[in-house]
C-alpha cells in the first residue's frame, strides 16, 4: 500500500475512534438505564422498533467498528503473525464487509 | 566491597554468557566494570566505548536486561545481589560478544531524510531563527539525540517491523521538520509516513523511558503523526 494510503488508514482509524469513544459512552448509558428494573427483550424492541434516532445511532457505531476494528487488526496481522501485503489488506476488506453486513442486520432486525 | 559477580555475552548470535569476578569500587560504571574484564581478565572481549563521558553514544550496552548507556551508568543503581548481566543491544546484530552492527541502525536515519538540506546560497543573508520561536523550540527539544541505539534497542516495533524507522531515526525527522531553513519538508514528511514510519508507533514509550539524554522521541513521532495528517489533508503528501 501506498504511503498516501496508509496515512489515510490512520487517519481514519483515529476519526472513527473518536466517534467510537461517544458511541460507547451512549451504549454503556444506555445498558445501565435499561436494566433498572430488570431486562427484557421486549423492553429492548418496545425502545428501538420503529425509532430512526436509535436506528440512526447504532447505524453509525456498526459504521465506525466496520471502519476502526480492521485497520487495528492489520497492525496485529502484520506485527506478531507477520502477514502483510496485499492478501492480507483483502482478507481485512472482507472482514470489514462481514462487520458491515453483521452489524446491519442486526441495527435492521432491532429496528423493523 | 563483596565483589561483583558479571555475567557477559560471549560469541556473535549464537553464543552464551561467561562470568567473571570484578573487584567492586565506589563510583563505579558498568563500562569501568567491563573494561576490567578486557583488560585484567580477558582481553579477547569486544566491546565498543569512545568519550567515557555520555557525548559519543557507542557505549550502549544491555544492562540486567534493560538497555543503558554504560559509561554513566553507575553499578550501584544497577546490580542485583551484586550480580551483573551484560549483553549486546537488541534489535541489531550482533558482531561479536558486546559489538553490534549499527549499520541498519543509521542507514534508517538517512532513510529518514536525516540530512539537512537547505535552500539559501552563499549570497543569501544568514537565516535568522528566533530561540524563543515554536518550532525553534520544538526542535532544542529533540536536537541533543547522540545517537547510542538505546531507544531502538527498546522499542518493541522495532523487533516486530523490520522496515520500522525506529524512534531515533523519526526524532532526527522530527527535529528537521521543525528546522525553518531546510528544503525537503515534503519528500522528507512522505519518508517517514506509513506503516515503516510514524503511523507504526503504538507510544509504548520505552524509547521515552530509556533514552539517556530523557528526550522524547515519542513525543517527536506524535508530532510527526500530526504533520503527516495535516499534509495528507491538505493533499501535498
Amino acid at each position: 500500500m501506498s504511503v498516501r494510503g496508509e496515512t489515510r488508514l490512520w487517519i481514519a482509524q483515529r476519526a472513527s475512534a473518536a466517534v467510537l469513544a461517544l458511541c460507547v459512552i451512549v451504549h454503556l448509558v444506555t445498558i445501565v438505564y435499561a436494566v433498572r428494573g430488570g431486562l427484557s427483550g421486549a423492553e429492548i424492541l418496545a425502545r428501538t422498533r420503529g425509532n430512526a434516532a436509535w436506528l440512526a445511532f447504532y447505524t453509525l457505531f456498526v459504521l465506525a467498528i466496520t471502519v476502526h476494528a480492521p485497520i487495528g487488526l492489520r497492525a496485529v496481522l502484520g506485527e506478531w503473525l507477520g502477514w502483510r501485503g496485499r492478501s492480507r489488506d483483502l482478507a481485512l476488506l472482507a472482514f470489514a464487509m462481514l462487520l458491515a453486513v453483521m452489524g446491519m442486520r442486526a441495527v435492521f432486525t432491532v429496528f423493523a | 566491597m563483596t565483589p561483583l559477580r558479571v555475567r557477559v555475552w560471549r560469541g556473535g548470535a549464537q553464543g552464551a554468557f561467561r562470568e567473571y569476578e570484578v573487584p567492586r569500587h565506589e563510583s563505579q560504571t558498568v563500562l569501568d566494570v567491563v573494561t576490567h574484564i578486557q583488560r585484567a581478565l580477558d582481553p579477547s572481549l569486544a566491546y565498543r566505548y569512545a568519550c567515557r563521558v555520555g557525548m559519543c553514544g557507542s557505549c550502549a550496552m544491555t544492562v540486567n536486561g534493560a538497555p543503558r548507556w554504560t559509561c554513566r551508568t553507575h553499578v550501584d543503581k544497577v546490580v542485583k545481589n551484586d550480580r551483573l548481566e551484560v549483553a549486546p543491544l537488541k534489535n541489531l546484530p550482533v558482531i561479536r560478544d558486546l559489538v553490534t552492527d549499527m549499520r541498519e541502525f543509521f542507514d534508517k536515519w538517512a532513510r529518514a531524510k536525516g540530512q539537512f538540506k537547505g535552500a539559501a546560497t552563499r549570497k543569501d543573508d544568514f537565516a535568522r531563527i528566533s530561540p524563543a520561536g515554536e518550532r525553534r523550540k520544538l526542535a532544542d527539544a529533540s536536537i541533543e539525540c547522540i545517537g547510542c541505539g538505546v531507544c531502538y534497542a527498546a522499542c518493541d516495533v522495532v523487533a516486530w517491523t523490520a522496515g520500522y524507522l525506529g524512534p531515533a531515526a523519526l526524532n532526527r525527522a522530527w527535529t528537521l521538520v521543525n528546522d525553518e531553513r531546510d528544503a525537503q519538508q515534503a519528500a522528507r514528511l512522505r519518508t517517514v509516513a506509513g506503516d515503516a514510519g510514524c503511523h507504526s508507533c503504538h507510544t509504548h514509550m520505552s524509547c521515552t523511558e530509556r533514552c539517556p539524554k530523557q528526550l522524547s522521541p515519542t513525543a517527536g513521532i506524535a508530532g510527526l503523526k500530526r504533520a503527516v495528517a495535516a499534509a495528507a489533508l491538505k493533499g501535498e503528501l
